[in-house]
């Protein structure tokens, strides 16, 4: 079977134009909640350069800060164990529910067992997985994936949840108040907390100085599973550390105003030891890490807090969808992610940006996003047999901003070319994204024309 | 070869050449520390008392619950009616209606308030409560999180959190509901010097 790519699984989503729009404008306010709330914050970017720097400390160290934060959570009476992909990692917690013999499982939102697919395979074993994350939960329910990495039921609308609860926990018929349905899933989610043995959580960040680990939530969920079970399981990939406690001070001023432009989450948990009685399990994951860190050009990547700022702010993710990218994590930064994995079957994702750079902006760890899409179209290019007319434009691409000249004539032609192209060219089915678009208005002149005109002396 | 040793063997080969570690980032101190807590606070979804004592939170207690309702009070100047510390299991503070608790610092920058594990006796019990309450010293307030982190040794208790605020969601549309599965409302006393 033909995979599909990223163009044609967009257009099941923009299919319904006003749903579209909607996705679009609701992801532009996050956004715009997140300029306002980083605005407020002088040292912004300073805190950003660190925050990356840091992480450049941690890539290139990853190794003595993996044996020190294990070292350390040992001796703190944590159990730590060791994965090299999303298999190893889902039998190591079969085994611990079987040791402890669990039969309920609640889990607070974390997209590494996401990634792992850890509920269908605990599902297979006969567990009941419980996810309480509130938008986690309506899209288990609805039997389907996340769609944004903060936000996994951004895509639904309210009388979408509504229809899933009246299914699934009784709510009246047709009912679609956020209050009415957020009360309705907590009364039906304390049940769950109460009974549960063993609760599965995320990890933030990873304390290699003291062997402990944070978890962020608004809901505090991840707390009332985890203080209630006797068995507490955390997931975290490698590259989840820090190396010092007082390096969280960057990073969670940056998470959340990054994330939805609160200034933190309601609740930072930090969990060290586990409570007198009970057990505590961390579990490290590789899954395609070790590689990514050998990439010279991608390497960056690793630096993700998953904050989903490149999301909110990306034309094409609000515009398509995150269900669209095929992947756990979308966006521009799972279009990076995501052909380390498997060339091939995601070869269209970096091709699922516009290059306009807004990603790289407003990255609190500074990754060079767009540029590291542009070089995964390279390298497509090279190793698969993409499509001609991909190629050509990319080697078109390649010339013209290789070359100042070539590139000012050709900003010229095409601002012609654009005034006198017909729209029944732009809109052919030849041109996949034109079939949604409207031409822009064209400039008189470039930009540079302008400022040559018009600078001051 | 187990695990462990094939994922730092596959480190030590792909790791980029060393960075320096940059240094712990130092702000200087804010004023108006009580109104930027008020704002980074009520911007959570909690509110805020400043008293000049704490008869003003036992005068608001009495005011807003009743005696069959079940408080659990952690400060010494509220008398509740549930003794945490007699309480072995967790489970037992499901139906608590309040808990009222000692923080250790505040956050103006964002209105956290530092809570380890000896704080709260249990756990969960800032969480499962219906409503909490919190009381903090004005000369505890802190400028932002770097200073935070200064003062407080995250590792010395097994467990400790920054509560910002009440429970809350916004996974229905953006639209913001709070009292998600803990607590519904969190109150701050800010104590005057
Ligand atoms: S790549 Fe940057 S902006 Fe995107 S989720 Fe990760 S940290 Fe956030």
């Amino acid at each position: 079977m033909k995979l599909k790519t990223h163009a044609e699984e967009a257009a099941e989503f923009i299919k319904d134009d006003a749903r579209t729009h909607w996705h679009d404008d609701t992801l532009w306010h996050v956004r715009s909640n997140r300029d306002r709330s980083a605005q407020g914050i002088p040292e912004w970017e300073t805190l950003r350069d660190t925050a990356s720097a840091t992480k450049d400390y941690v890539l290139s160290h990853i190794d003595e800060l993996l044996e020190q934060f294990e070292a350390n959570a040992k001796a703190n009476g944590v159990e730590v164990l060791w994965a090299k992909d999303g298999k190893e990692h889902n039998q190591h917690v079969y085994r611990i529910l079987q040791e402890n013999k669990v039969k309920n499982i609640v889990k607070s939102k974390s997209i590494l067992t996401e990634e792992c697919g850890l509920n269908h395979y605990l599902e297979k074993k006969g567990y009941d997985v419980v996810d309480t994350d509130l938008g986690e939960r309506i899209i288990q329910f609805a039997k389907q994936t996340p769609s944004h990495i903060v936000l996994p039921a951004i895509h639904l609308k309210k009388q979408d949840i509504g229809d899933i609860f009246h299914n699934h926990i009784g709510t009246k018929a047709g009912a679609s108040d956020p209050n009415y349905l957020t009360e309705a899933a907590r009364q039906h989610l304390r049940k769950k907390f109460v009974q549960a043995n063993a609760a599965i959580t995320g990890v933030n960040f990873g304390i290699a100085e003291t062997g402990g680990f944070v978890v962020c939530t608004n809901e505090g969920n991840a707390d009332m599973g985890t203080h209630l079970a006797d068995v507490h399981i955390a997931c975290m990939g490698i590259e989840k550390l820090i190396p010092r406690a007082a390096d969280l001070g960057v990073f969670l001023r940056l998470l959340a105003r990054s994330a939805t432009g609160q200034s933190i989450t309601n609740y930072s948990s930090h969990f060290h030891r586990p409570a007198e009685g009970k057990k505590l399990y961390i579990i490290l994951v590789d899954n395609g890490r070790t590689d990514q860190l050998g990439r010279e050009d991608f390497k960056n990547s690793l630096k993700c807090i998953r904050c989903g700022a490149c999301m909110n702010t990306c034309p094409i993710y609000r515009r398509s969808g995150g269900h669209s990218y095929n992947y756990t994590v979308p966006g521009p930064i799972g279009s990076i992610l995501s052909p380390g994995r498997d060339l091939k079957k995601y070869s269209s994702l970096p091709f699922a940006s516009t290059l306009c750079g807004s990603c790289s902006d407003v990255c609190p760890v500074k990754i060079n996003i767009h540029e590291q899409l542009y070089k995964w179209r390279q390298v497509i290019a090279e190793n698969t047999d993409m499509d001609r007319s991909k190629k050509l434009s990319m080697k078109v691409a390649g010339m013209t901003f290789g070359k100042p000249v070539l590139y000012d004539l050709a900003g010229k032609v095409a601002r012609t070319a654009l005034k006198i192209t017909p729209k029944s060219l732009v809109y052919s089915s030849i041109n996949v994204w034109g079939r949604h678009r409207d031409l822009p208005e064209v400039p008189k002149e470039s930009f540079k024309e302008w400022y040559k005109k018009n600078r001051k002396q | 070869m187990t695990s462990k040793e094939a994922i730092l063997g596959a480190i030590k080969k792909n790791k980029p050449a060393a960075s320096p570690l940059p240094d712990l980032l130092k702000f200087s101190d804010e004023t108006n520390l009580i109104e930027r807590y008020e704002k980074g606070l009520t911007g959570n979804g909690g509110k805020l008392q400043v008293v000049d004592t704490l008869e003003e939170l036992d005068a608001f207690v009495k005011e807003n619950y009743t005696n069959d309702q079940l408080i659990a009070s952690l400060v010494d100047e509220v008398n509740g009616n549930v003794d945490v510390s007699k309480i072995s299991n967790p489970h037992d503070l499901e139906h608590v209606e309040l808990a009222i608790l000692n923080g250790e610092l505040g956050v103006s920058e964002n209105g956290a308030i530092w809570m380890p594990e000896n704080n709260v006796v249990h756990r969960v019990l800032p969480f499962i409560a219906q409503h909490l309450i919190i009381v903090i010293r004005e000369e505890t307030l802190l400028t932002n999180m770097h200073q935070a982190y200064e003062k407080v040794n995250v590792a010395d208790g097994g467990y400790g959190v920054f509560i910002a605020g009440p429970s809350k969601t916004a996974d229905i549309e953006q639209s913001l509901v709070i009292g998600a599965h803990g607590p519904r409302s969190l109150t701050v006393f800010l104590v005057k010097k």
